[in-house]
């Protein structure tokens, strides 16, 4: 085996370690919990690299709290520290329960949602709870702060849009508000790797008894996370009712690109999963927003 | 290089590490904190975990250099010294009590990450040691004693009293010491991080070693390139089959297994060996490993057994493909069907499985001064493995000494050769210590799985349900080599129509090589395939006849009297319809008046449905057919009053020391502390046989057993002459022999022996009944163990998603030597074959191994255990042990049909499949 790593940095703040990562070019790769780099690394997938950037002792990236009207969650947070937080369960529950369930709980005390997003896989639970609670990440770069939709993110399976001597900060949440609620939930399957076969979140606020906005994410639903548009249309306006429910399934159906993945999950099985874990999200936000 | 500074278990340690360490190299490699294990390399299985700053990590995906100026707590850092004396922990001293330690492999990343959850949760619920521990893999299944046991400690932490001890029933036949709950001997050095496996040894001027495999599954070796390996630096040998000194082949049964392929040789699976290389490190080695080139000319894969019985496929080996052709005859079968009222006919198909054994394989090979080879090895076999070692070394068997060491988990998996020929080799060419280390994938790859097979059960039954025939056709792929294979599909054979007394029987199995992995031993022994097919239908057969499933079992069931399908009639010790009494009895009373066996939807959630599930099974004790079965053991009364007993048996994480101890020490009439037990060493145990079969209670019990006895009556007769007293007046008791009014101490009996030139030890070999080979007819096996069990399952017809949460298992043993460690074997049992149903599939495809991480290959976790309800059945063997009988295997056969009947209960979706895949149960739910 090859020495993974030649150098180790560890800096202190973001500017340090942006100009880290501009002073070494491509020979650097950041590394925040490490459950995914540490293992692409070890096992091959990732070439061996000159400096690893240690981004976890940098204080903004640990950061979780509220600031202005908005929420903010640091992309360094461990996510045992994420699914915990009374903050996180307030105002953005489906991402409480997406990071609470994800992997086991030694790597959940090292793993960030910034590494998730990062890693860019279509169905990364973290990645699309965020979606659906209309995150926005600040991405730092030596041209300075910019913040962007989750969605603006991704390239591909895998691919994200951050650049090179790009980093993520953080993920700016909106604060919930009256008649408001997020749900998320997974299927999995026994054996084989332990990834989602389906995932799906969904935020909505309620007026009376009709949804008055709803943001639904599923993955995978394509090559990259994003939101389920035509379903959210079928949904906003009506009562979360039989038929209503009907024809956002159909809308999201019509809408998915859903694959069969080799000895994980055919498209079929995909496509009638979608069904059943809309309807419930739905109808968990649904309740959810009716409790005060 | 980089310099790090961290606090280890309170003592500051400032290292030069290289980059690319991860901290636990670092712990174990650097510090010699050998208790963090190394179980995957992957952070999937928990046994790396420690805490930094107070928090759980795995170990094996923490760059050391991100642990720089933080405090690190190990397994090593919990007990407390006081005055020379350690002081548990009072989570060590709650495992130790309860159980929860088997192999011990996961025992330390258990501990710790349970550490963690108390600092953060001192009255943690279930469900929180689930959820914290989820990722804490234990092979051994010892999860419901975890659970227990860290609950207890919470509880001790919390008040300050020492953690709740167990309660746990003993022995209807116990003795003084056997048949109690006790605590076995290893498990304090387990739950300190002080007991040693094989890759925790280091020797000065160490080499270590990797191996160049095929990758390939079939074709011929035209050209071998090493130079490049050959010059890379710290490269010290590589060796090749041009190199071999003597032996090309091994094998325990057959040697058709190529040390080394040569140039133009045949490569029969991806797990071939091509090449050997030492180098001065690990990753050098390995390095050098992936430098040599080798040219294969590939040949058509044959994929199945299928495929290579078929007319033009190529010969694998020179005796053909086919490895043996089995066949069980008793009555007229044609005659039995014609009887029968209802004739039912259905084929099932079982994957290969890995044993997964959280410790991978290594061996060390030390070369001596005077001439010897040593070689330190977790093995199930070691006179066998001196055997092999010497035949490839060319040298007498005793040149070679086989050091045994902890082992994390065995489960059949180790009884093959796996590096310790290879290391030998590299030793003996160097002349220094090596080291051979599988990594996860190479330990996937290469070591002999479960049985892949296809089983077509044809059954007649009356109107009754009273079975008329059972007819069974089976497959097994018993892959590239011939391993254990023929005796394990033999077993498959003959228990293959199911534990009942069936008038006409007819069996037909065929063994065939394939170009998949080896197909040898593992835990059920082929049974597990075969019972699964013919439990399936036998639930079958109750619904078309309208039976009540456990009717149709009791009404069949091998009792006393009984003639099995190779004729033995059955003399003693068939619990088989109390273990059915006693499960139907218990399920009832948990149903409370509902039909168990009858779809119960969850109230408030319609769409997941309940129902229970019942299965049964037997299960041969010895290796039997014929084959001569007998154990020596050696029991020395040593200088300071201890007795030690010698045997080569292998402790896998069973528990066999522990049933030693407690036989020696019941024979003797000391308390269990009296006896010690030393076991797997070939200079200095004497030869216990294969640890195989379920052998080792019946067959190393009794020789324990009377070699103690001989003993005793040799001291007996040996100071009745001394002192003048008739031996009738000599009694053993707990402190000494008692002559008369006199105590003796034990250690002035060993005085007095030795004073009077009389060495106070005896070797015994025990011979167990002999047995006859397959198609005589007469005792195939000296003894079967016996089991039913009961699953209650939950299944979600939304998304086909299932989960077990209850089985009720009991399992006649005979009688139970340790109620404790027993407890351990029979929830384990459960466990894995929770994890035959619905967790774990081997993936082979074209004789590519798919599933090559732990990431792909899952056992089951915390997540899935169910709640375990033991019933210990004990029809005693009189010429067991005390009674007893093997349990390690039948523990674990029945749970699998048992979860897919009850499945099948439930949903109305007969599986005949393994493992359950839920895509597969969901779409006839949907299409209905
Ligand atoms: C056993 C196991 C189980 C898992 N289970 C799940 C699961 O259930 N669901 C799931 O979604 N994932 C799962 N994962 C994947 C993984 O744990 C998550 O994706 C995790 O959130 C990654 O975070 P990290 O901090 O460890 O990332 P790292 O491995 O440190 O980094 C991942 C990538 O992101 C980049 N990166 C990290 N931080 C930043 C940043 N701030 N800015 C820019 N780039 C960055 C890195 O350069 C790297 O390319 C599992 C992994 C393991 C080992
Ligand atoms: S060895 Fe670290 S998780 Fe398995
Ligand atoms: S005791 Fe847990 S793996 Fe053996």
């Amino acid at each position: 085996m090859p020495t993974l790593w030649h150098t180790y940095l560890r800096p202190k703040t973001v500017e340090e370690a942006l100009q880290m990562l501009a002073e070494a070019g491509e020979a650097a790769v950041l590394i925040a919990g490490g459950t995914d780099l540490m293992l692409d690394l070890q096992q091959g997938r990732h070439p061996p690299v000159q400096a690893l950037v240690d981004i976890t002792e940098i204080p903004e990236l640990r950061a979780l709290e509220i600031r202005g009207n908005e929420l903010f969650v640091g992309a360094g947070v461990p996510l045992n520290r994420v699914s915990a937080s009374p903050l996180v369960r307030e105002h953005a529950m489906a991402l409480a329960e997406a990071t609470g369930q994800m992997a086991g709980y030694q790597i959940r005390n090292v793993a960030t949602l910034g590494g998730n997003v990062a890693h860019a896989l279509p169905a990364a639970d973290g990645a699309i709870a965020l979606l659906a609670l209309d995150a926005r990440a600040e991405v730092a770069s030596p041209q300075g702060r910019r913040r962007v939709p989750l969605a603006d993110l991704y390239l591909g399976p895998g691919r994200s849009a951050l650049k090179h001597e790009e980093m993520l900060v953080g993920f700016w949440l909106p604060l919930t508000r009256q008649k408001a609620a997020s749900a998320f939930r997974r299927v999995m399957r026994p054996q084989g790797v332990a990834l989602p076969i389906l995932n799906t979140a969904v935020w909505l606020a309620r007026e009376g008894d009709r949804i008055a906005q709803i943001r639904i994410a599923v993955g995978p639903f394509g090559p990259v996370p994003r939101r389920a548009t035509a379903a959210e249309s079928a949904l906003c306006g009506h009562a979360p009712d039989e038929a209503t429910l009907n024809a956002a399934v159909e809308a999201l159906l019509r809408e998915a690109r859903f694959r069969t993945s080799r000895y994980r999950a055919t498209e079929t099985y995909r496509r009638h999963l979608a069904g059943i874990l809309l309807r419930e999200t739905v109808g968990k936000a649904w309740e959810r927003a009716s409790g005060e | 290089m980089p310099t790090i500074t961290l606090t280890v278990n309170g003592t500051p340690h400032t290292l030069t590490v290289d980059p690319g360490e991860t901290l636990a190299d670092v712990l174990r490699y650097r510090l010699g904190l050998t208790g963090t294990k190394i179980g995957c390399q992957e952070g999937e299985c928990g046994a790396c975990t420690v805490e930094v700053n107070g928090e759980a990590v795995l170990s094996c995906i923490y760059p050391a250099e991100r642990a720089d100026g933080k405090s690190v707590l190990t397994i090593e850092g919990l007990a407390q010294k006081h005055d020379h004396e350690f002081i548990l922990h009072p989570l060590q001293e709650a495992f130790v009590e309860h159980g929860a330690v088997q192999c011990g492999f996961c025992t330390p990343g258990q501990i710790m990450a349970a550490h963690a959850l108390l600092e953060h949760n001192p009255d943690p619920q279930p469900e929180d040691i689930h959820h914290a521990l989820k990722d804490n893999l234990c092979r051994c299944g010892a999860y419901p004693a975890i659970e227990d046991a860290i609950l207890a400690a919470a509880h001790g932490l919390r008040t300050g009293e020492p953690p709740p001890p167990p309660e746990i029933p003993a022995s209807a036949y116990a003795g003084k010491v056997v048949g109690r709950p006790h605590i076995r001997p290893d498990a304090v050095d387990k739950v300190t991080g002080r007991a040693r496996y094989t890759d925790d040894l280091v020797f000065p001027n160490m080499l270590h070693a990797a191996v160049r495999r095929a990758e390939v599954p079939h074709g011929i070796l035209r050209r071998l390139d090493v130079s490049k390996a050959r010059a890379l630096k710290g490269v010290v040998a590589v060796m090749t089959a041009e190199d071999l000194p003597a032996a090309r082949n091994h094998g325990v049964l057959i040697d058709d297994w190529p040390i080394l392929v040569g140039v133009g040789e045949r490569i029969r699976y991806v797990g071939d060996a091509l090449a050997i290389v030492a180098a001065e490190a690990r990753a050098i080695a390995q390095e050098a490993a992936s430098l040599i080139e080798a040219e294969i000319e590939p040949l058509p894969v044959l994929a199945d057994p299928l495929a290579a019985l078929a007319p033009d496929a190529p010969q694998l080996h020179p005796s053909g493909n086919l490895l043996k052709h089995i066949k069980v005859r008793k009555g007229d079968v044609e005659r039995g069907f014609a009887e029968a009222d209802v004739v039912l006919e259905h084929t099932f198909t079982t994957p290969h499985y890995d044993h997964a054994f959280l410790e991978p394989e290594a061996s060390v090979a030390v070369p001596t001064e005077d001439g010897r080879m040593e070689v330190y090895v977790g093995s199930q076999i070691p006179y066998d493995d001196r055997r092999q070692v010497a035949a490839a070394l060319g040298w007498p068997e005793e040149r070679v000494h086989i050091v045994g060491q902890t082992m994390g988990g065995g489960f059949g998996g180790k009884e093959d050769i796996a590096g310790q020929i290879h290391a030998a080799l590299l030793a003996w060419k160097t002349g220094r210590p090596v080291k051979l280390l599988y990594d996860r994938r190479e330990s996937l790859i290469a070591h002999p799985k479960r049985h892949a097979t296809q089983i077509r059960v044809r059954i007649g039954a009356k109107r009754d349900g009273r079975l008329t025939a059972v007819q069974t056709e089976l497959y097994g792929d018993t892959g590239a080599y011939a391993s254990l294979g023929e005796k394990v599909m033999e077993r498959a054979t003959t228990h293959s129509a199911g534990p009942y007394d069936v008038p006409h029987v007819r069996a037909d199995c065929y063994a065939v090589y394939t170009n998949n992995p080896p197909a040898g031993a593992f835990r059920g022994f082929g049974v597990t395939q075969s019972n699964f097919a013919v439990e399936s239908l036998m639930d079958m057969l109750a619904e078309r006849l309208g039976l009540d499933p456990v009717e149709l079992r009791r009404k069949n069931a091998l009792r006393v009297g009984s003639a099995t399908s190779t004729g033995q009639v059955l003399r003693e010790s068939v619990g088989l319809l109390e273990c059915i009494d006693r499960v139907d009895a218990e399920v009832r009373r948990l149903s409370e008046g509902a039909d168990p066996f009858a779809p119960h939807p969850v109230p408030g959630e319609p769409h997941k449905v309940r129902a229970w599930g019942f299965a049964a099974a037997f299960k041969n004790t010895g290796l039997g057919g014929g084959a001569p079965d007998e154990a020596t053991a050696e029991v020395e009364l040593l200088p300071e009053g201890l007795f030690e007993v010698r045997i080569s048996s292998a402790e896998l994480g069973q528990g066999l020391v522990s049933v030693l101890q407690l036989v020696a020490a019941e024979e003797i009439g000391v308390e269990a502390e009296g006896v010690r037990v030393l076991v797997m060493d070939t200079d200095r145990t004497p030869d216990g046989g294969p640890t195989t079969a379920s052998r080792q209670t019946y067959v190393s019990g009794n020789a324990a057993r009377m070699a103690a006895r001989v003993l005793v009556s040799a001291l007996r007769s040996t100071l009745a002459e001394r002192y003048d007293v008739p031996p009738e007046q000599i009694q053993p008791q707990v402190e000494g022999l008692l002559l008369g009014e006199r105590l003796l101490r034990w250690p002035e009996v060993a005085a007095e022996m030795h004073a009077l030139g009389r060495e106070p030890r005896i070797r015994y070999t025990y011979h167990a009944p002999e047995t006859k080979p397959l198609g005589e007819g007469g005792d195939m096996h000296f003894a079967y163990a016996f089991a039913a069990q009961a699953a209650e399952v939950e299944v979600n017809t939304l998304t086909g998603e299932v989960k077990v949460l209850r089985v009720v298992t009991a399992v006649d043993v005979g009688a139970a030597i340790n109620p404790l460690t027993l407890k351990g074997q029979i929830e384990g049992g459960v466990i894995m074959g929770i994890g035959t149903a619905l967790t774990e599939h081997f993936i082979v495809e074209e004789g590519r191994v798919v599933t090559d991480r732990l990431a792909r290959y899952r056992m089951p976790s915390f997540e899935q255990v169910p709640e375990i309800i033991p019933i210990v059945v004990e029809h005693p063997v009189s010429t067991g042990p005390f009674g007893g009988k093997g349990v390690g295997e039948i523990v674990s056969v029945p749970t699998a049909p048992a979860i897919t009947n009850a499945i099948y209960r439930a949903v109305g979706v007969r599986l005949d499949s393994l493992p359950v895949e839920q895509e597969a149960l969901l779409l006839p739910i949907a299409l209905r």
